[in-house]
């Protein structure tokens, strides 16, 4: 029983112990890196959710000029304007009032990044979720609706973002750019996909 | 009182109650240590005898924690969580399940109580100076308190699944993508889904009913060790412990139990008193407590027209709002929550009470009180004209409050400190 080897102190190596102990340490973090992975992969979306936000259709030949359709992609309303000439005509003009005109720091496919933000002037395709929080923009798409210079376009009730007929955010807004346009391409002239484009699926 | 054991150490007993040698209490107290238990921290630990009104809302947290989990113990046993079932359950609970509706009005009420006690608690800190040295660090453990609390009290919010649980949660998730570059992806991640959905309900259930509560349990009990080992402050902010009798206790500190567990219980009787009129008869509060378009189920297609959250986050949702930029916005939103674990350092008088501060310091308080209500009442309000206005300057102040403060105090004119308690025998 008394044949332990017994190792003084000044026998010990410290610097090979403390490197031992500093490399089982590493190590054991690295798993726990590695095990915590599949548990924040879970949080991502899922098969089904992904699946479920698929491209989706309209039939354009069912709105009236001046009237918008909302349809819904991923889960997001999609405003579907079909602006008459008259409405074309009041995008331009306040230019001055806006964060960004141009649509320089905005989201939106090239074919889109535009005066009018869209593809064809006749059909504003927006993202109907306010870039500020997430709301959803209200039209007013009349002239002189919310003040007498008001051109027409959205209102957000939430936190009083407001956007011109092309998506365009004014002066003053709590939200920061323009109103988000989705990948979308047209088929056959009265058909519109949401969540498709020459580039493929979004 | 004091006896001594054996070993000459002087160990404090329960009153009236010898060490016992034989029977239940002695094979017990062999195997747990009861007795030592209710002698270190109940009849042996000695709190300021000068405690006031202020002092009851630390014991009422406990008390609204243990209703919560109690009441949420038992919705959970009724409610479904999903897109499909939450609502529809929520009206179960309310209209089918034997007094479904005091629980599900008990836990909701309960909700709102949590954060009127802890912001009284909080604003005790601030009137007394319980966060200076040597308290900063049980300071820091009850923020992280209200921290916990706050999104324990958001993802609640969203369970019933009414339209405002849907845009809540929609526009606070979102205040993630504020962030620069990992924004998107970050709210895509905590979403599960490309808007809002049932995983989102889901992760939400199961943070609010397992993991916030076990972390709530946890820091609350850190709070209490961590009490326990400074002590408590009082009203003159003075420490009791630098002032010991012959028996080294506090002279002017006196055994928790049964001295403020009586008080407590005083306490805890007027709070139910309050606490029932609101149950029984405005268990909504006027939509201040749950608020009327939760009635209607969530829609993804209609905003409520107005969103705004409950009560106890309007402040922070009108510095929010106040702010005509979203990412600075979200940021000073923020800031303002992440100020407050600041206060023990930026706090430089040589005093901690009220009391023996100056004008400039009581002022200061004064002054953040009245910013914190008027934001709480303005991000109740539409965002528009004069209420704008009126946030920015109050923002102003909020920030002020805190920010000035390391020049303020420093040379606000303070009254000497006594050296004992001020204390009047009833």
């Amino acid at each position: 029983m008394a044949d332990h080897a017994v190792v003084a102190d000044d026998e010990v190596d410290l610097s090979r112990r403390k490197f031992l102990t500093r490399a089982t340490v590493a190590t054991g973090a690295v798993g726990a890196v590695f095990a915590a992975v599949p548990f924040i992969e879970s949080w991502s979306p899922s098969e089904r959710a992904r699946a479920q936000g698929a491209p989706s259709e309209l039939d354009l030949s069912k709105i009236d000029v001046g009237q918008m359709a909302v349809t819904v992609w991923r889960r997001s309303p999609i405003y579907v304007v079909r602006r008459s000439p008259d409405m074309v005509a009041r995008v331009s003009g306040h230019d001055a009032d806006l964060k960004d005109p141009q649509s320089k720091d905005s989201n939106q496919p090239k074919y889109a990044t535009n005066v009018l933000r869209s593809r064809t002037p006749e059909f504003l395709v927006v993202i109907g979720t306010c870039t500020h929080l997430g709301c959803l923009p209200k039209q007013h798409f009349d002239k002189g609706d919310l003040y007498p210079s008001w051109p027409g376009g959205f209102f957000c009730p939430c936190h009083g973002s407001r956007f011109d007929l092309a998506g365009r955010v004014f002066d003053g807004s709590p939200a920061s750019i323009n109103l988000n346009i989705p990948p979308y391409s047209y088929p056959n002239p009265t058909t519109l996909l949401v969540g498709v484009d020459e580039k493929g699926e979004a | 009182m004091a006896v001594k054991t054996a070993t000459g150490a002087p160990a404090e007993l329960p009153r009236g109650s010898a060490p016992a040698k034989k029977g239940f209490r002695a094979w017990l107290n062999k195997r747990l240590p009861v007795d030592e238990f209710v002698s270190t921290q109940l009849t042996g630990y000695y709190a300021p005898k000068n405690f006031n009104i202020w002092y009851f809302f630390g014991s009422l947290a406990m008390v609204v924690l243990v209703l919560q989990l109690v009441t949420g113990i038992f919705l959970t046993m009724f409610y479904k969580p999903g897109e499909a079932t939450s609502f529809d359950s929520v009206e179960f609970i309310m209209r089918e399940v034997n007094y479904g509706w005091l629980i599900r009005y008990l836990h909701s009420t309960g909700a709102s109580a949590f954060f009127i006690v802890v912001y009284l608690h909080m604003f005790r800190a601030f009137l007394y100076g319980s966060y200076r040295a040597p308290r900063e660090l049980l300071w820091l453990v009850g923020m992280a308190v209200y921290l916990a609390l706050m999104a324990e009290a958001f993802m609640g919010y969203v369970l019933p699944w009414g339209n405002m649980s849907f845009w809540g949660a929609q526009v606070i998730v979102n205040l993630f993508g504020t962030i620069p570059g990992i924004g998107p992806g970050l709210v895509e991640w905590i979403r599960g889904d490309y808007g809002i959905a049932d995983a989102t309900l889901n992760r939400f259930f199961s943070l609010h009913v397992v993991a916030l509560p076990l972390a709530l349990l946890l820091l609350v009990l850190l709070h209490l060790v961590a009490l326990r080992q400074t002590g408590s402050n009082n009203p003159d902010g003075i420490e009791i412990k630098a002032r010991l009798g012959a028996d080294g206790k506090p002279l002017d500190g006196i055994p928790f139990h049964p001295y403020y567990t009586v008080k407590d219980v005083v306490g805890i009787g007027v709070f139910f008193v309050l606490f029932a009129i609101v149950v029984f008869f405005v268990p909504t509060l006027g939509g201040l407590f749950l608020e009327a378009p939760n009635f209607d189920p969530a829609n993804p297609l209609s905003t409520p027209a107005e969103i705004s959250p409950v009560w106890y986050f309007t402040p922070y949702y009108a510095i929010l709002r106040a702010v005509p930029n979203q990412r600075f916005g979200a940021l000073l939103m923020l800031l303002a929550v992440v100020s407050f674990l600041f206060v023990p350092w930026l706090d430089r008088s040589p005093v901690k009470s009220m009391r023996y501060r100056g004008w400039i310091s009581r002022t200061a308080l004064a002054l953040f009180v009245i910013a914190f209500i008027v934001l709480g009442f303005l991000g109740k309000r539409p965002p528009e004209g004069l209420y704008v206005v009126l946030a920015r300057i109050f923002t102003v102040v909020y920030f002020a409050f805190f920010w000035l403060m390391p020049f303020y105090t420093r040379i606000d004119r303070v009254k000497p400190v006594p050296e004992r308690v001020v204390y009047h025998a009833h």
